[in-house]
């Protein structure tokens, strides 16, 4: 679930971590877990393995507070780039030498697509996620979506189109630095 | 998971921009592009149109793309779209896009996180750098129930808000039961919380005019009071309380673990009350679980130790308010302060599990191996259950040997200590 989080809460967020506050560790897990878990669980299939990733992404962040840079985006993408650098890092590493250069190149793009995916989906505003679920996965009309959710049926076409406009970037845009430096290599 | 009933998409860039690319040389070419057609429309039951309108502008068709995308328009804007299609390169262009884009959509996966995952993950972070400012070995328990809860609470629908629990304790010799609903469980924890919330100093989330008085009272009052939030709404408070209580005792002093919380009838220090809250968190998340029909384990063998520690403390002074009213078999002789006196030894077995001597005659009383005159043995779960009053003492399932009394008394003084 998507939540729109002051950007305060973000950078008070990251005070609370750099002065070792273990409190604030516990509540950035309640509010992230779901988030790195899903994303790790996607990108590599595997509970263990997610499990894994989550170990690392938290300890990541706790050792490192100060690798976020606010002005940057929000706490919530910051760790979901961790999230995905570290599960694409750890697919390559169980992929290696399983089939052509190629094959697992195309492997982790799908992979990282579908974790982009998730993510924007997960963040994209809630009117336009509801009409998206509306429309795939109970298979409504734009004008049943329409009645549904209350709106006018060009609004309801609007919002389909935007929220797949929005999740089409995952297969376009290629996240930068997709790890920290010095980090992806456990 | 892949999309219902399409391809998986290939996700690259390039390749989709060389099928745009593909599409618009087709068009020059003046061929159809090689866009499939979506997926069949789930609703294509509407009668054809008897006379062949005119196609909608471009504008609308452009608007159309994405619910042509998901098959969600009717059979005759689908053919419009795809005849538009073949004559609009930027048209054809995106509705590739967001073709390629419906095959990224996947169903939530309701994959649940282990609660101990949680505990592991903390572990490991303090491992690797040990926090500056703890939180309390004492607020450990009621920290890790609260998320296990909460946990619980995270996919719960309008129904499961809704869903009516029954809330069960031991009152003047019998079983007694409330009805409420599953928010109604959450705002009950929310202003019980309060009381250790006000003891800090923190705000009273039953506002300034909140009622004297104990669990009860409060609770009655939260439930009747118009200001009840709605179905789900009452989860936030209760949570962003939770955590504002873990973070200020991790600041406060040592002195503060003994801070006395009132709650009305009687008092517990603070690190007790913590204690108290997670148990009754655990028994609470427990009713619900049990209400929605979903597994819901006991706390890790450390934490319910500790649960089981605070009530086997509470046990001499239960029994000794339970002897005042008439309640429990009168003490066979004075016994001075912090001498040695009559004891039942108690064994819990199980993850927890441990043992205790409990002084019979007096709170003040010393227990004593040598004065042991009964020993009660029951599972940790168990004893947590019947301290709940979530079964009563005559159903226990209890090993017991020596003085029958003391163990009657005793496991009623068990369950006097639970509460609405």
């Amino acid at each position: 679930m998507a939540k729109d989080v002051p950007p305060r809460w973000d950078r008070r967020m990251q005070q609370r971590l750099a002065r070792g506050e273990a409190a604030a560790l516990g509540e950035l897990y309640d509010r992230f877990a779901s988030l790195v878990h899903g994303l790790a669980h996607r990108v590599l299939g595997d509970e263990k393995a997610a499990d894994r990733i989550t170990r690392e992404v938290f300890g990541y962040i706790w050792e490192n507070p100060d690798a976020y840079d606010p002005k940057q985006g929000s706490m919530r993408s910051w760790v979901a780039r961790i999230a995905q650098g570290q599960a694409v890092a750890r697919l390559r590493q169980v992929e290696f030498g399983r089939g052509s250069h190629e094959e697992l190149e195309q492997k982790v793009r799908s992979a990282n697509a579908a974790a982009r995916a998730d993510y924007i989906v997960t963040s994209m505003p809630a009117p336009l996620r509801a009409a998206l679920e509306l429309a795939y996965f109970k298979r409504r009309d734009y004008r049943q979506a329409a009645a549904d959710l209350q709106i006018s049926e060009d609004e309801a076409r609007r919002r389909l189109r935007l929220g797949l406009q929005l999740l089409s970037t995952a297969n376009v845009l290629p996240r930068e630095d997709p790890a920290p430096r010095g980090y992806g290599t456990t | 998971m892949t999309a219902p009933s399409e391809g998986t998409p290939e996700g690259t860039p390039g390749e989709a921009h060389d099928a745009a690319h593909d599409a618009a040389h087709e068009y020059a070419a003046g061929r159809a592009p090689r866009i499939p057609g979506p997926r069949p429309a789930g609703d294509d039951l509407e009668p054809p149109e008897p006379v062949p309108a005119p196609p909608p502008p471009h504008r609308v068709l452009k608007s159309l793309l994405g619910a042509w995308a998901l098959a969600a328009c009717s059979a005759e804007e689908t053919q419009a779209v795809e005849d538009h299609l073949t004559e609009c390169a930027p048209c054809a262009e995106e509705a590739l896009r967001l073709r390629d884009a419906v095959g990224l959509l996947h169903p939530e996966e309701t994959l649940d996180l282990k609660p101990l995952l949680r505990s592991r993950v903390l572990e490991d972070c303090l491992g690797r750098r040990p926090a500056r400012i703890p939180v309390p070995v004492w607020a450990g328990p009621y920290d890790t129930e609260t998320a296990r809860l909460d946990a619980l609470l995270r996919d719960f629908g309008e129904a499961e808000w809704d869903t009516p629990v029954r809330l069960k304790w031991f009152q003047e010799e019998r079983r007694r039961t409330r009805r409420t609903t599953v928010s109604g469980v959450i705002g009950h924890l929310l202003t019980v919380d309060g009381l250790v919330a006000t003891a800090l100093g923190l705000d009273d989330p039953l506002g300034p005019h909140a009622p004297p008085g104990g669990p009860a009272g409060r609770t009655e009052h939260f439930w009747s009071s118009d200001a009840r939030p709605g179905t789900g709404a009452v989860r936030d408070p209760w949570r962003e309380q939770g955590h504002t209580l873990v973070r200020t005792v991790s600041f406060a002093g040592r002195g503060a673990a003994e801070l006395a919380v009132d709650y009305g009838p009687f008092a517990l220090p603070l690190a007790d009350a913590f204690l108290e809250r997670a148990f009754e968190c655990w028994v609470h998340a427990s009713d619900i679980a049990e209400a929605v029909d979903y597994p819901y384990g006991p706390p890790s063998g450390p934490h319910l130790h500790r649960m089981i520690d605070l009530a086997a403390r509470l046990l001499p002074t239960a029994l000794a308010g339970r002897r005042r009213s008439g309640l429990a078999a009168p003490p066979r002789g004075l016994v001075a302060a912090g001498a040695p006196g009559r004891t039942l030894h108690l064994e819990i077995e199980g993850a927890g599990g441990g043992s205790w001597d409990i002084a019979l005659d007096s709170p003040a009383a010393k227990p004593s191996r040598e004065h042991t005159v009964a020993e009660v043995a029951l599972d940790g779960v168990e004893f947590c259950q019947l301290a709940a009053g979530h079964i009563s003492p005559e159903d226990a399932a209890v090993g017991q040997t020596g003085d029958r009394e003391a163990i009657r008394d005793v496991l009623f003084a068990a369950a006097s200590l639970s509460r609405l």
